[in-house]
Order: C-alpha cells, then sequence, then structure tokens
C-alpha cells in the first residue's frame, strides 16, 4: 500500500545552506533515501523549491485566476515528499519518523487512494 | 426486563464476557471491523432464536464464532456478485478451510491484546480510542457509551464510523506492535483505558460524582490487560491504582450525594477486597524492578488504603513518592499534589510557599484554587482562602464537587452550612 510522507519545514529552523549542519542534514537525507531504496519501499520523492516560488491556480466561473505564493500563510510548508510502498500504517510511521526534517518540522503521512 | 428465560441470561452474560473475544477473533480472520461486528450481532439473534427452544450449547462462544463465520461466508458470497476483490476471496478461502474444523473453547486462540493495539492505536484521535475501545473490546453498545460520556448518540455512532473507516483506508494493521514502537503504543492503550476509568470516577460534567460502570469496565480492560502482558510492570500499575481508587468510590460520597475528602471519608467504608486486590497487583508490578508513573500512583494511594486514619497518613513516603514521579512525569499537576502532601507533611505555610511557583501554569485549573484555599484557611488567611474557593468554584464543572467547594466556601466564610 502507497503513502506519501508529506515534509512540512519551517524555513527559518532548518540549518541554512553552506554550513556545517547543512552538509549533515543532507548527508541523512541521502542515507534516508538510500535506505528506503534499499529496502524496496521506495516509489517517488522529491525536495520542492521553496515556498516563495510558488503559484496558486484557481478556476472560477472559467476564468483561470493565477497568485503569487501559496495558498495559506502558515509557518511549516510543505518542502517535499516521499511516495513510500509499505505494508502497513506501522511501518509508514517507523519511516516518516526517520526523515530528518521530522525532528524539525512535521510528517503529514496520507494514504494513497485505491479505486476499486 | 427480568430475564427469566436460562438461555436468554446465557446469551445476556456471553455477550457480556465474550462479546471482546469473539470480536477480536473475527476481526482476526475477517480484516474488517464492521462486517465482524455485523456477522457477530447476526449470531447473537440467531442464538436467541436458537438456545430457548433447542438448548444452550455446550461451549457458547465456540457456537457463536461458528455461527458468525458462516454470516461471514454468506455475505462475502453474496457480494462477490458485484465485485471480487482478490483480498476478500483470500478471506473466503480461508473462512471455508476452516468451516469443516471444529472450534473449542481452547483451540482459538485470544486475539485480543492485536484489538487493544489497534483500536487505541495514536493515529486514531483519543476520544475515538476510547469509544472503540469500549464497544470492540467491552461489548458495550452505542447508546450505553453515548449515555456514560453524555454525547448524543449519533455524535458517538459518527465517531465510530469514521474511526472505523480510518483503520481500513491508512490501513492500521491488526497487531502487536514491534519493539521499537512498543512503548508508545503501550502508553497510549494504558492511557485509554485509564481515561475511561477517569471519566467513571470523576465524572468531568453532569450531576452525579461516580458512573459505575465506567469504572468497572475499566477495571475489567485493565485485568485482560495484565493477563495478556504479564512482563509490563505498568499493565498491572494501572490496575492496582484503578482498584486502590475504586475501594473509595462508596466512601467519598455522603448520605446526600456530597463529595467528601479524604480527610473526612469513614474508612470502615473502604473496600477491603479492592485494596487487597490492589495491593497484590501493585506488590507484582514492582517486584519487575521497572518502575513507572502507574506504579508510583499506585504506591501513593496504597500509603493512603494502609493509613488506619487520616492522622496516620505517612506523609514523608508520600513526598517521596511524588518526587519520584515528577522525576519520570515533570508536570505542575504532580507538583501541585506534591505541594498539597508536603503541607500535611511540614504545614499548610510550608504548603503555600510550593504553591507559589505553580501561579502561572495552574491558574486555569480547578484543583490547585481548591488545595491553595484549604491551605490558606488553614493558616488562618480567611478573606484569601475565601477568594481562592470562588476561584475554584468558577473552573468546576462538576456539580457535587461545586456543591463541596460551596460549603467549604461558606465554612470559611463563617456562615453556617453543613459539616
Amino acid at each position: 500500500m502507497q503513502y506519501m510522507l508529506l515534509i512540512y519545514t519551517d524555513d527559518t529552523t532548518e540549518p541554512a545552506p553552506g554550513t556545517a549542519e547543512f552538509g549533515t542534514y543532507m548527508q541523512r537525507y541521502m542515507e534516508f533515501t538510500q535506505e528506503v531504496k534499499d529496502k524496496g519501499l521506495f516509489v517517488a520523492g522529491d525536495a520542492l523549491e521553496k515556498v516563495n516560488t510558488a503559484t496558486t491556480v484557481r478556476v472560477r466561473k472559467n476564468e483561470v485566476d493565477t497568485t503569487d505564493g501559496p495558498f495559506a500563510e502558515t509557518k511549516e510548508v510543505l518542502g517535499g515528499y516521499y511516495l513510500l510502498d509499505c505494508k502497513d500504517l506501522d511501518q509508514a510511521i517507523e519511516y516518516a519518523a526517520k526523515i530528518p526534517a521530522a525532528e524539525l518540522g512535521s510528517i503529514e503521512i496520507r494514504p494513497v487512494m485505491v479505486f476499486d | 426486563m427480568v430475564i427469566v428465560d436460562p438461555a436468554q441470561a446465557v446469551i445476556a452474560q456471553t455477550v457480556k464476557h465474550e462479546w471482546g473475544r469473539l470480536y477480536a477473533s473475527l476481526v482476526k480472520y475477517l480484516n474488517d471491523f464492521d462486517l465482524a461486528e455485523e456477522v457477530l450481532q447476526e449470531a447473537l439473534v440467531a442464538a436467541l432464536e436458537h438456545w430457548p427452544g433447542e438448548g444452550v450449547p455446550a461451549s457458547p462462544r465456540a457456537w457463536l464464532l461458528q455461527t458468525a463465520r458462516r454470516k461471514a461466508i454468506d455475505r462475502i458470497r453474496r457480494r462477490r456478485n458485484f465485485a471480487a476483490k482478490a483480498a476478500e476471496l483470500e478471506v473466503l478461502l480461508e473462512l471455508e478451510r476452516q468451516e469443516g474444523e471444529m472450534t473449542t473453547d481452547d483451540t482459538f486462540p485470544d486475539e485480543r491484546l492485536k484489538l487493544v493495539f489497534t483500536c487505541c492505536h495514536p493515529a486514531l484521535g483519543e476520544q475515538a480510542r476510547v469509544a472503540l475501545t469500549l464497544r470492540t473490546l467491552g461489548g458495550l453498545t452505542t447508546t450505553e457509551i453515548a449515555r456514560a460520556f453524555l454525547l448524543p448518540e449519533t455524535t458517538l455512532a459518527q465517531r465510530l464510523v469514521r474511526a472505523k473507516r480510518k483503520i481500513k483506508a491508512a490501513n492500521i494493521p491488526y497487531k502487536v506492535p514491534d519493539p521499537d514502537q512498543w512503548q508508545e503504543r503501550l502508553s497510549s492503550v494504558l492511557a485509554v483505558i485509564y481515561l475511561i476509568f477517569n471519566e467513571g470516577y470523576t465524572a468531568t460534567q453532569g450531576g452525579s460524582l461516580t458512573r459505575e460502570e465506567l469504572c468497572g469496565e475499566a477495571i475489567r480492560l485493565g485485568q485482560l490487560l495484565t493477563r495478556l502482558l504479564q512482563g509490563e510492570p505498568e499493565a498491572a500499575g494501572l490496575l492496582a491504582l484503578m482498584l486502590l481508587h475504586d475501594s473509595r468510590r462508596e466512601a467519598r460520597v455522603d448520605g446526600h450525594g456530597g463529595y467528601l475528602t479524604l480527610e473526612q471519608q469513614d474508612r470502615d467504608r473502604w473496600d477491603r477486597g479492592r485494596i487487597r486486590a490492589g495491593i497484590t497487583y501493585l506488590d507484582t508490578a514492582l517486584s519487575l524492578r521497572r518502575p513507572g508513573p502507574y506504579q508510583i500512583q499506585a504506591a501513593i494511594s496504597a500509603v493512603h488504603a494502609r493509613a488506619a486514619a487520616f492522622a496516620d497518613t505517612d506523609w514523608h513516603e508520600i513526598t517521596l513518592l511524588y518526587d519520584k514521579l515528577y522525576e519520570l512525569q515533570p508536570s505542575p499537576v504532580i507538583k501541585l499534589n506534591a505541594a498539597v502532601a508536603h503541607s500535611f507533611h511540614r504545614g499548610a505555610a510550608a504548603g503555600l510557599r510550593a504553591l507559589e511557583q505553580l501561579q502561572t501554569e495552574l491558574h486555569r485549573y480547578q484543583p490547585y484554587h481548591a488545595a491553595r484555599a484549604d491551605m490558606l484557611k488553614r493558616v488562618g488567611a480567611t478573606e484569601a482562602a475565601i477568594e481562592a474557593y470562588k476561584s475554584a468554584i468558577q473552573l468546576s464543572s462538576n456539580q457535587v464537587e461545586r456543591d463541596y467547594l460551596e460549603r467549604q466556601l461558606r465554612k470559611a466564610a463563617g456562615r453556617g452550612g453543613q459539616s
């Protein structure tokens, strides 16, 4: 069963690029990705550009409305995701807790919907 | 209704005692909480039809399980006409394979530990965990649970539906958790049981102080868990704690339904049987030498249970236990209790000094004001005591508790009131 692990972080609490902490942080991400690949759980996973690059699109009355920025102003924003194939929620929780950002922000686990 | 028919009496008893075990087995076979409930319900209806005429079978539990499984086969077969899913076919094949096997009481394994861990999964909301545990393990009906929690039945039914839907959609597993998740998951199970007990014991809302059926249900669940988890001292610790608290249930209320403090209680009314059972479980737990918050709280309760009169209480022991508890669980509420014990050990003035540092964190917490009022009264600061009682009354949501506080307020103000 596939689970989407959505990584929410607050930019200001994550290590800044160029610092030694950032190097360690990235190293841990690479190790995590390797681990889920080795275990055969990895389906997909990416980091996203910062939220100030986001564009929001709505269609209302057949008109496309494009605006800058995210839909809502919250401190923690979506920064990346993993799509994993886990046997159950407990396994998904186990791996969500291993994502480095779990210690700074939060991971939202969403089961991927299966259409019968 | 008076039950006259022996078959009906057996059915009623079986429902009460075997529901959780039957339900747990059915969920294991069927991997579906709703289907398990439906077929178990149908099996009970069948029992009501057949047992009065044909006599009660030798093993009511086995009969009910067999019947429920047959009902499940029928249902899945009917469903297959619409959509044959691989998972359902697998369940069906397994059920049909088992149909030939005779089930007796001894041959079907107890699956309730899996059920309790699924129902108390932290991915479910706290209230959903409580409702689901009472429904599936306790066998309480939706109506009974709603009544116990003073909720509209539709609200409670909705809560159960949502919880079961999440179990299915998110694939919350039906299993005993792995070692690395064990501690978090066990504490969630214990917390749910203690929450049920406390809801019954302190009845946070409404007009009566306790709702016995919830206390009884929580103790039953605690006994079950202690049996299933013999190496876990906190399970026995929680059971000991509940039994010791429950031993004082009758004595906490006076003839008019008013609340009595430990000091005012008639200790002859304490249930000695419960105290003995509680202390036995506590000793078993402590002998495993892995202390935890429930064991320490039970130990505190046991100190009270051992004191022949309030004046004989070993307050020194109690303050030490609170210190130990605070080490494991640093919370201002524990500090508050420690301050109360301190006030009996070293005097009310010392207790008040200990309370000072808690003001910011606990100024919205009723027991803080009630404890402070009592200590102020004991040092003779009547005006301040009255103000503190007023704050406590404002924050109280239970009528019995409020009545008690109002009586104390009147006494402090010297305007009479009953003793």
